[in-house]
This record gives structure tokens, sequence and C-alpha cells, in this order.
């Protein structure tokens, strides 16, 4: 192995804290633009966890599941992208307390 | 002519449901007619029955139909002719179709008029099978007859919701009496097998010995339906509220008819109280007590009718009396003089009622001798018999009460001279009546004088009650001959006397006013005394205190339903369970994320804790 030499531990401890930054960014932000980021920051989290470990162990599946985790990523903006339109158009706010009309 | 016997409980049947129907559509002269006439000639009819028993006095039996038949019990509708059932008929059917001819002027201006002869009628078909049954199932029906129609009778005048609670509180307290009675019937039957009259008593001389206990519990529980229909202690509560009647209702059923149903129906098992001598030393006392009780509170009243309906008690307490010491025929007897005076006294009353502007306080009366004479003889004449003075109707029963009871071995003198103290203060009580009623100056102006539909009634009752005691009853063969022998001289002197000694205080006391009583009301303790008998002895405090009072509250903590309580608790809590889960549920995403890290954190934790 050729270049930067970086353990495992550092790059797994990078994509927890990252996933953690999502995870906390998911719980506590009410816009829903920012909660989308959230989640494309835990999709890069764990695509980061397997990455490294591909390169760890020197296996291609880290690499072909890093492939599918962008796709399911770039499907998700789509969707996502289309909620926050309607989100917007319905309750003229993007705050997502806002959409709470299927409480008990 | 037997079969026809029928016919005399039947036609005023006939006419009440006559009546009930056609109440809309018949004239105000044919309901008149349909419903004096239909007594009319049940009081013919029974004349005719009793001249045929006087020619040949042989009791009979008829049965209609068999009413019922369930195994080998099978009551039928049938009736029982002997002297004590034509002298109640007669007493029914009689003094029934005056009093119907004084309700036509007396309730002329009311707006139900065919409603309270329907009722009337009603009630003259019931009394009449309640006499004439041959077996006590029948004579049940015909008692709970009565009982109904002197419940719709009561509260006829329903507007006002006081003669209602009078209506209940009769029906109520007197079905207290029913019941004991009913369990008496069934305890005859399961005993002996049978509840025909007749064939009770055979077999109950064949089946007990005199003093046994079980013809004793048989004799009290009938006692017990007795002392109900007869408003004897400690039932009696019911018969001066049952005054918020009509006044001929009053006359008819309060005092000359159903309350002495009690009287009727002891004389009519006296076989069976002949086996059971406890028992009528017991109804003896509930008669001896009723009537003085009733008597002093009598004293006290200052309502005509309530006056009148104490002295009734007080009369049917001396007929209990005459039952408790033996003198079968006595009692029958003074029922029959007392059906009549008493009669008499209250058409008085609701004559003096009618023509003066429904006043029934004696003192706002006064003066009325020359203005209403009819009434006024026939409250004198009235009154002389129910304080027995010598020579009218009242005398000669209630003297052969006192005498026979003076006869009696062992308590004998002590019920005498209680009879001796209720005779006293009866005179002084009716003539007290009397006096201040009649005598003294006008308190109020009669608007009217008695018409002739008011006056025929009060002047053949008048004549009744004058010369009633002449009437020989045919009851010689009914009951067991009683002693013959004669008391003492002195002791039938005295019983003549007392009367008159009773008359003579309350000439001087209400009248000439030589007795100076006012001085002596007014001291304190005779105050107490007074309201105390004027609550008569406070008997309706009390059961209100044990009986009424408990149960309201009683249904006051039922009414909260107790028992749902545990079954509340569950739903409640239920409720606060679904209230307290579903504010989970608010409907914001960054919760339902927060909870579930939550969640895996405590999964995480587990696994790690177990790992």
């Amino acid at each position: 192995m050729e270049g930067l030499n970086i353990p495992l531990n550092h790059i797994l401890l990078v994509s927890s804290l990252l996933f953690a930054i999502g995870l906390l960014g998911l719980m506590i932000r009410r816009n829903i633009i920012f909660i989308l980021m959230s989640l494309e920051v835990m999709l890069n989290a764990s695509a980061l966890a397997f990455v490294a470990a591909g390169a760890h162990w020197g296996q291609p599946d880290g690499q072909v599941v890093f492939m599918l985790i962008l796709s399911v990523a770039a499907a998700e903006v789509a969707v996502g992208l289309g909620l926050v339109l309607q989100v917007q158009r319905r309750f003229k706010s993007l705050d997502m307390d806002n959409a709470d009309r299927m409480r008990g | 002519m037997r079969e026809l016997i029928g016919l005399i409980a039947f036609i005023p049947l006939l006419s009440s449901v006559t009546l009930m129907l056609g109440a809309e559509r018949l004239s105000r002269i044919s309901i008149g007619f349909l419903g004096v006439g239909s007594v009319g000639v049940a009081a013919l009819l029974t004349a005719a029955m009793g001249i045929d028993f006087l020619a040949n006095p042989q009791p009979f039996q008829v049965t209609l139909w068999t009413w019922m038949q369930v195994a080998d019990f099978a009551p039928g509708v049938g009736f029982y002719f002997d002297g004590l059932t034509l002298v109640m008929m007669s007493v029914i059917t009689g003094v029934g179709f005056l009093i119907h001819l004084f309700s036509t002027e007396f309730m002329e201006e009311d707006i139900s008029y065919a409603r309270y002869f329907a009722y009337l009628n009603m009630f003259i078909a019931a009394m009449l099978i309640l006499v004439m049954a041959d077996n006590l199932l029948l004579l049940y029906l015909g008692w709970e007859g009565v009982g109904v129609c002197s419940y719709l009778l009561v509260g006829f005048w329903y507007q006002n919701s006081a003669n209602g609670y009078a209506a209940r509180k009769a029906f109520i307290v007197t079905r207290i009496g029913d019941t004991a009675m009913a369990l008496g019937l069934f305890l005859l039957f399961t005993e002996l097998g049978t509840l025909d009259i007749q064939a009770l008593g055979v077999a109950a001389n064949h089946r007990w010995q005199v003093g046994d206990s079980m013809p004793l519990l048989a004799c009290l529980l009938i006692l017990g339906g007795a002392v109900g229909k007869s408003a004897q202690l400690p039932l009696h509560t019911w018969l001066p509220d049952a005054m918020a009647g009509p006044t001929p209702v009053s006359a008819l059923i309060h005092a000359a008819t159903m309350v002495t149903a009690g009287v009727y129906l002891i004389a009519r098992t006296h076989e069976l109280y002949l086996l059971a001598p406890i028992a009528m030393i017991a109804v003896a006392l509930v008669g001896l007590t009723t009537s003085l009780m009733a008597a002093f509170t009598a004293l006290t009243q200052r309502d005509i009718k309530r006056i009148l309906a104490y002295s009734t008690i007080s009369q049917i307490g001396y007929m209990f009396l005459a039952l408790g010491v033996g003198a079968w025929s006595a009692g029958i007897f003074h029922l029959m003089t007392h059906a009549f005076f008493k009669a008499l006294l209250f058409l008085g009353s609701g004559a003096i009622i009618h023509c003066l502007h429904h006043e029934h306080d004696i003192f706002k009366m006064g003066g009325l001798r020359s203005r209403m004479p009819v009434t006024f003889w026939s409250f004198m004449i009235g009154s002389a018999a129910l304080a027995a003075l010598p020579m009218t109707s009242g005398f000669f029963s209630k003297d052969q009460i006192l005498l026979q009871a003076y006869q009696m071995p062992g308590i004998g003198p002590w019920l005498w001279l209680g009879g001796l103290v209720g005779a006293l203060l009866t005179a002084i009580y009716s003539f007290r009546l009397v006096f201040v009623v009649f005598f003294g100056q006008a308190n109020t102006e009669p608007d009217r004088d008695t018409g002739w539909r008011m006056a025929v009634p009060l002047t053949l009752l008048c004549g009744l009650a004058l010369l009633g005691g002449w009437i020989i009853i045919p009851v010689a063969e009914v009951f067991p001959v009683a002693g013959d022998q004669h008391p003492a001289l002195w002791v039938e002197l005295v019983s003549i006397a007392v009367p008159l000694i009773g008359v003579a205080i309350a000439y001087l006391a209400f009248y000439s006013r030589q007795l100076r009583i006012d001085g002596l009301l007014k001291a304190p303790v005779m105050q107490k005394i007074q309201s105390f008998w004027f609550s008569g002895w406070g008997i309706d405090w009390l059961y209100d205190r044990l009986f009424v009072k408990p149960y309201y509250s009683l249904a006051r903590v039922l009414k909260a339903e107790p028992v749902d309580a545990l079954y509340n608790f569950i739903v409640r809590l239920n409720q606060a369970l679904n209230h307290w889960l579903s504010e989970g549920q608010s409907g914001q995403m960054r919760r339902y994320i927060a909870s579930m890290v939550f969640g895996l954190i405590v999964l995480l934790a587990i696994l790690v804790g177990v790992l």
C-alpha cells in the first residue's frame, strides 16, 4: 500500500463522529433542509466507514457498497427535495414541527 | 235466587267499566244514574237475598267458575253466604247507596264526575267480593281491590301533590300489613292444604290443639293484615292523611266499609283465633291501646275530618277489643252501628265543608245550628250514637263490648276500665265538635244549604244511627255463643253513666264555659302534651326517623352506585393510561427520532452489559 497510511481506527472514529453529528442534527434541527443535510452527513459517515474497511482488508465490496450508498443518497435527495417543496407549499414554512397533524 | 248472588258484585263492576270507557260520551245525569243506580240495584238484590235468607236461614255456597288450576290447588270464584255476609253486604250496599246519592250533589261541580263514580263503583264491587268470597284467595283479591280504590280515591284531586303523597302513604302502609297477611295465607295453605274458609276451620280444628304455635303464627300474620287495613297501631298513620280524598269517600271507605275489613277478616277466621288464645289477647290489646291513643289525639285536633278519622281509628279499636275478648257478634254489631253513625258524621261534615267554602277548621265554623238545621241534627244524632248515649245505636253495641270485656277472665276488668276511659274521651271529643261547630258565634257564613240529595241520605242515616241498635243481626249461627251471664248491676250502670259524664264535661267546657279550661291549656306542660297529642303521639315523626329518612339516605347512597365504583376505577385507569400514551404520539418527527435513539442506546447498553 502506497501513500498515506492512516490507521483504520482513526477513520472509524471520524466516521462515528460524523454519524453522531448527523444524528444530533436530525434530532435538534427543525428546518427540513437541515434535516435532509443531516441525513446526508449520516449516509456519508457510513459510506466512509465502508470505504475505509474495504481499503483496510483490500476488498472491493466496500467500494461497491459506497457506490450503492451514493445512488441511494441521490434518490433520497430527489424525493426529499420534492417533500421540501410540498412542506413549503402546505405549511408556508420549512419548520417540521408544524407538520404534526398525525399526533395522537 | 241464590244464583243471583254473583250479580250483586258484578253490577257495580259493570257500571264502573262502563263509566271508565264512556266517560267522555255520557251526560252528567246518566253518569249519576249509572253510578248510583248500580249500587241501588245491588242494594235491592241484597235486600231480597236477605229476606230470603231470614225466612230460611241456611248458609249456602255458590261456585261460579274455577279461577285457576295448578296441580290440586284450584281456587274457585265462589261466594259463601251466611248471616255475617248478609250483615256486611247490607252495610256495603245500603250505606254505600246513600253515600253515592250524597256524592251526586257533593261532586256536582267537579270535572271528573265520571271518574269519581267509576272508582266508587269499583270499590263497591271489590268490597263485595271481599265479604262474599268463600276462599281466602278471592278474599285477598277483594282486599287488594279495595286498597287500590282507596289509593285512587284518596289521590282523587291529584293536581295537589300533597294528596298524591297521602294516597301513596295509604297504599304503602297498608301494603306492609298485606304482606304479613299474604305470608299468613301461604302458611295456612302449606299447613292445611286449603284456603276455603269453611274447610279451613274444620281442618284447623282437626289438626291443631288450642295453644299450638302454628295457629298462633298464622293468626298473628293475619292480624298484621287486619291491623294495616283497619288502621290500628302500629300501622294507623295512613288513615288521618287519607282524609285528603273527597269527604263522601272518607265516609264510605275510611269509616263505614273498607277500614272495617280487618274486623271482618278476624271474625271470619274466628275458628283459627279460638285455637290461639295469645293471638286473641294480642287483638284485644292492640284494639284497646289504639282506641285510647286515637281518642286522646282526637281531643286536640282542629280539622273536622281529622277528628272524625281519629275517632274512626278509636272505634275500630273497640271492635278489635270485642274480637279479642271473643265477643264476635258484639264486634260485628259495633261494625254495623259504627258504619251508620260514622257515615252520618262524615256526610254531615261533608255537607258543612261543601256549604262553607271548603273550610276544615272547626274553630272557624261556629253557630251553624240555625243555618244548617239538617246537618245540625245529623251531627247531634251521630255524635250521640258515637258517644254511646243511651238508646242510640252506638249505646247497644258499645255496651255489649264493654260488658263482655268485663267478663273475660283475668285481664277483663282492666280491659273494661280502659274501654270506659275511651268512652269518656269519645263523649268529650264528639261533643266538643258539636258545641264548637254548631253553637257559639258564627265565624263563617255558609253560602248555601244542603240540597235534597244531601238531605235524604243524612235523614235516612239519622234514622239508622238512632234506631240501628234495635236491629238483631243474624250471626247467631256463625259464631260460638258467648257466655250469657250478666255482670253486676253497678258495672252496667257505670258503663251507661260514663258517656253522660263525658257529654257533661264537654258541655261545661265548650258550651256554657263554666269549666274554665283555658288556663289549664295554657300551662307549659299542657301545651307540650297537647302538641304531642296533636301530632298523633309523634308516631309519624318516629316513623319518619325510623324508616323514611334512613330509606332516603340509603337511596341517596345507592344513587351513586357504589358497587360500580370498582369498574369505574378500571375504566378511569385505562383512560388515564390512554391519555398518557397518546401524549407520546406528538406527531413531531424529532421526538420520534429522539425516542428511537434513546431506545437504541438502551438496547446497546443491554447488549454491552450482557456480552
